[in-house]
């Protein structure tokens, strides 16, 4: 019986991954995101970004549970302004738009469903959490760089801006010196 | 100069933040289209499998680096009122290492894990869990690490300006790299994939 159900449940992710359209081209799906880059600098005078927008969450979440120590806090106040919610930033309404802008496009090419994304030869629980740490080296890394791949080697990339480049060229330092050695959990 | 609209008073902050949600539809639309909700296909950069992040990511550096500059040279758009994140040099080689070091840990980048949890990958949404509770840490740690975090205050600064080269030129330089980086990239892809055949066959 159990077995039956594997199977079952097999056949269906088996279906799903043909059903699943291939990715767009890399060139054009540039030329779109390069487009979405330029419609925000034309229309508000600013680019893409991400690590901003968590930012601002982790500000809003501090001030909820200690209003005084967030002010206090030189890294949390700059997100913390008198009279707005500090949610209501530019950042956090972009990610917002792009949670759904990609379920949208997921949904389009048949690409939605759970799943974990590793090699075979790591579990499940290694996997989770090695994303828990990569998402957390790459937070403290995206604050002392003043932004991530979005903010700075996309957007400042695209303006020529010298701190961007330079964020940009470590981040494939930094991912090239150390890929070799995390291959097991992606092959 | 009409552009850029916000800063130039054409429509106010709650119509920003609009705007914010709709940039934001076509920004996410485009990273899960180019399969950047995919852990495997980014990391696949690091691995010379499949160099997509870079073909991606200096085709829209490209094609928003002209469109700014042909729009200046138009008269249209005022570069001078586009936001740069100020350079501090020695924290943003740090920072640029960590998040190197993050994205092959992790397997994706912030903006890539939320296209990755909205298509509903597991590992995407505990990376966002990760990046939250890393940036908590860095908060609370601030008093500590600020030293690190001004190191190398140089102000605004561009390319240009440093390497005293006309904007233009430099500007034609960039894409004079993107189209070599890209012949290069597809020649990486041709060899690994010719090194990979035998030993899957």
């Amino acid at each position: 019986m159990a077995s039956v159900t594997h199977d079952v449940v097999h056949e269906r992710a088996a279906e799903k991954a043909r059903m699943a359209q291939p990715y767009m081209n890399p060139y054009l799906a540039g030329i779109g995101l390069g487009l979405v880059l330029l419609a925000a600098f034309v229309l508000v005078g600013r680019g893409l970004g991400a690590s901003g927008a968590f930012n601002s969450g982790i500000a809003w979440l501090v001030s909820l549970v200690a209003p005084g120590y967030a002010k206090s806090n030189e890294f949390l106040s700059a997100y913390l302004e008198e009279g707005t919610h500090p949610l209501k930033a530019w950042l956090v309404f972009e990610i917002a738009g792009a949670f759904v802008g990609a379920l949208l496009s997921g949904l389009l090419a048949g690409r939605v469903g759970a799943a974990v994304e590793k090699g075979p030869r790591v579990s499940v629980g290694t996997r989770l959490a090695f994303a828990f740490v990569g998402g957390a080296l790459m937070a403290m890394g995206a604050a002392f760089a003043r932004g991530c791949t979005s903010g700075q080697a996309l957007t400042g990339g695209s303006l020529l801006n010298l701190g961007s480049w330079a964020t940009m060229m470590c981040i494939f330092s930094g991912a090239y010196a150390v890929a070799w050695f995390f291959r097991r959990q992606w092959r | 100069m009409s552009a850029p609209f916000y800063k130039l008073g054409a429509f106010g902050d709650e119509a920003s933040l609009i705007v914010a949600f709709l940039i934001g539809i076509g920004f996410g639309f485009f990273l899960e289209r180019a399969g950047f909700g995919s852990a495997k296909k980014l990391v696949s950069q690091f691995y010379l499998n499949d160099l997509a992040v870079f073909k991606v990511m200096f085709t829209a550096i490209v094609t928003a680096m002209l469109g700014v500059t042909y729009l200046s040279w138009a008269g249209f758009l005022d570069l001078s009122l586009l936001y740069l994140v100020p350079t501090y040099w020695v924290a943003q080689v740090v920072g640029g290492l960590l998040l190197g070091v993050g994205f092959v840990v992790g397997g994706y980048c912030p903006g890539t894990s939320i296209a990755a949890t909205a298509t509903g990958k597991i590992d995407g949404f505990v990376f966002v869990l990760g990046f939250a509770a890393g940036t908590l840490a860095f908060a609370l740690a601030f008093p500590l690490v600020k030293g690190l975090y001004t190191a190398g205050d140089i102000g605004t600064k561009t390319l240009p300006q440093v390497l005293g080269v006309p904007y233009g030129i430099l500007v034609f330089g960039v894409v004079l790299m993107a189209v070599f980086g890209f012949m290069g990239a597809t020649w990486v892809e041709k060899k690994m994939a010719a090194k990979a055949a035998p030993a899957t066959e």
